[in-house]
C-alpha cells in the first residue's frame, strides 16, 4: 500500500501524462477522421488508377506496424529533410495511420448503405461537398459508430508506443515513476486502470450517441 | 547496408515470426478457454473473465509488458525478456480472441446441444464433434485479423530488450547514421506477412458469406 502512496504523491506527473495521452486521442481522432471521410470516396472512385492508389495506400498501412511507421517518421523523415520534434511526429503517425483504417471502415459501411437516400438527395439538387456533408455522412457516421469507437480506443493503445519517441504520455510518465521510486507494481497498475478507465468512457460516449441517434430517428 | 547488417534484420525477422508464433499458440487456446467460461455462465468466474477481457482490451501492449516485466520479480517470479514478451502477447491475445470466440458460440443454434443431448451426447463429446468445428470455421476470419493485429503489436516487446526486426533495424540506422534503408527493409519483411493474413481473413469471409448465401 505504501506503494501507492508514493504513485499518489507523484500524481501531477501521472495526471499531465495522462492529460498528453487525451490531447493526443482527441487530436488524432478529429486528424484521422476528417482525412479519412476525404480519403474514403476516393476508395470508391471510377478511375481505376485513383481507386488502385487509395486501395494501395490503406492496405499499406494495415500492414505496418504502428511503431515502425512512427519510427519512420521520427528517424526516417528527418534525411530527407522532414524533422518533427516528438509530438510533431507521434500526432502525424498517429493521424496517417488511422486515416486508413478510419477510410476502411467508413468504405465498408458505404457499401451497405442503400442507394436510394442519395438519388432522393441528387432529385433535390443536393452535389458534391453538400451532398456528402448533409446525405452521405450523417447515416454512415452513426452506421459506424461503435467500429469507429473501437478505432479510438486503438488510437489511445497506439499513442503509447509514442513513449519510445520520449513523448511524455501516459504510459512515459508511469514508467519514469516505476524507474525513479522502483514501484513498478504500483506505478504500471495505475496506469493500466487509467487506460481501462480512458476505454470505458469511449465506449459510453459511443453508447450515448447510438441512444440519441435512435431517438430522432 | 553491409552484409552484416542484412543478418541482423533477418534474425530479427526470425525473432519477430517466432514470438508472435508462440504468442497465437499460446493465446488462441486460452481465449477459447475464457469464452467457454463465460458461455456457460461458471457463477463467479464468468462475470471475472468479462472483466479481465474488458481491461485487458483497453491496455496497451507496452504497459502490459512493462507491468509484466518490471513488477513480477518483485513477488519473487523474474522473467527474461523473451518470456515476459510471450506471456504478454499471449494475455492481450486471449482478451481479443476470447470475444471473438463467444461471438461464435453465440452464434450457435440452440437446438443442436438439445440434439447431442437427446442422443446420450457426453459434453466432452459433444464439444469436440459438435461445437468446436463448427465454431472454429465462424470465428476463423476474426482470429486471422486479430493475429495481423498481433505480429503488429510485436515491436513493443524492445522496450524489454528482445531484439525483433524492428529493434534491429534502429540499431542499424543508429550505426550507419542511414536509419532510412533498414526501416524501409523492416517495413519490406512486414508487409507480405501481415498482408498474406489480411488477404487469407478476406477470402474466408467470402467463402463463408457464399456458404450462408446457399444455405
Amino acid at each position: 500500500m505504501h506503494d501507492f502512496a508514493i504513485v499518489w504523491s507523484e500524481r501531477s506527473l501521472l495526471l499531465s501524462g495522462l492529460a498528453n495521452t487525451v490531447v493526443l486521442t482527441v487530436l488524432a481522432s478529429i486528424g484521422a477522421f476528417a482525412l479519412g471521410a476525404m480519403l474514403c470516396p476516393l476508395l470508391m472512385r471510377q478511375e481505376r488508377a485513383v481507386a488502385w492508389a487509395a486501395h494501395a495506400f490503406v492496405d499499406g498501412f494495415r500492414c505496418t506496424p504502428f511503431l515502425l511507421f512512427a519510427y519512420l517518421v521520427y528517424y526516417g523523415l528527418p534525411t530527407v529533410g522532414i524533422s518533427f520534434d516528438s509530438w510533431g511526429a507521434g500526432l502525424f503517425a498517429l493521424v496517417l495511420y488511422h486515416t486508413a483504417y478510419v477510410a476502411e471502415i467508413l468504405r465498408g459501411a458505404w457499401a451497405a448503405q442503400p442507394k436510394a437516400p442519395v438519388e432522393a438527395g441528387h432529385a433535390f439538387g443536393f452535389r458534391g461537398f453538400g451532398l456528402w456533408r448533409r446525405i452521405v455522412m450523417p447515416p454512415l457516421l452513426l452506421a459506424a459508430g461503435p467500429v469507429l469507437g473501437n478505432q479510438v480506443i486503438q488510437i489511445v493503445k497506439d499513442s503509447a508506443f509514442l513513449t519510445v519517441i520520449a513523448l511524455p504520455e501516459l504510459t512515459h510518465a508511469a514508467n519514469s515513476i516505476q524507474s525513479r521510486h522502483y514501484v513498478p507494481f504500483a506505478a504500471l497498475l495505475t496506469a493500466l486502470l487509467l487506460y481501462w478507465a480512458l476505454c470505458l468512457v469511449v465506449e459510453a460516449g459511443v453508447a450515448a450517441v447510438g441512444r440519441m441517434a435512435e431517438a430522432r430517428r | 547496408m553491409s552484409a552484416a547488417d542484412w543478418l541482423t534484420l533477418f534474425s530479427g525477422a526470425l525473432t519477430t515470426l517466432g514470438l508472435s508464433a508462440a504468442g497465437i499458440a499460446l493465446g488462441l487456446p486460452l481465449g477459447l478457454a475464457l469464452a467457454l467460461l463465460r458461455w456457460a455462465r461458471v457463477p463467479v468466474i464468468a462475470p471475472m473473465v468479462a472483466v479481465y477481457v474488458s481491461v485487458l482490451r483497453a491496455t496497451p501492449l507496452i504497459t502490459l509488458l512493462l507491468l509484466i516485466f518490471f513488477a513480477l520479480p518483485s513477488v519473487g517470479i523474474t522473467l527474461g525478456p523473451v518470456t515476459a514478451g510471450v506471456l504478454a502477447l499471449m494475455l492481450n491475445g486471449s482478451a481479443f480472441n476470447c470475444e471473438i470466440w463467444r461471438a461464435a458460440l453465440m452464434d450457435l443454434p440452440k437446438d443442436q446441444i438439445e440434439a447431442a443431448q437427446s442422443t446420450g451426447m457426453r459434453f466432452g463429446l459433444y464439444l469436440r464433434r459438435i461445437v468446436l468445428p463448427q465454431i472454429a470455421r465462424a470465428a476463423l476470419p476474426g482470429l486471422m485479423s486479430e493475429m495481423s493485429l498481433l505480429i503488429k503489436l510485436t515491436p513493443a516487446l524492445a522496450v524489454v530488450g528482445v531484439v525483433d526486426v524492428t529493434r534491429a533495424a534502429v540499431r542499424i540506422g543508429a550505426a550507419t547514421y542511414e536509419p532510412l534503408p533498414p526501416l524501409l527493409a523492416a517495413l519490406a519483411i512486414y508487409l507480405p506477412i501481415v498482408y498474406a493474413l489480411v488477404s487469407g481473413q478476406r477470402w474466408f469471409e467470402k467463402r463463408l458469406a457464399l456458404s450462408e448465401a446457399v444455405a
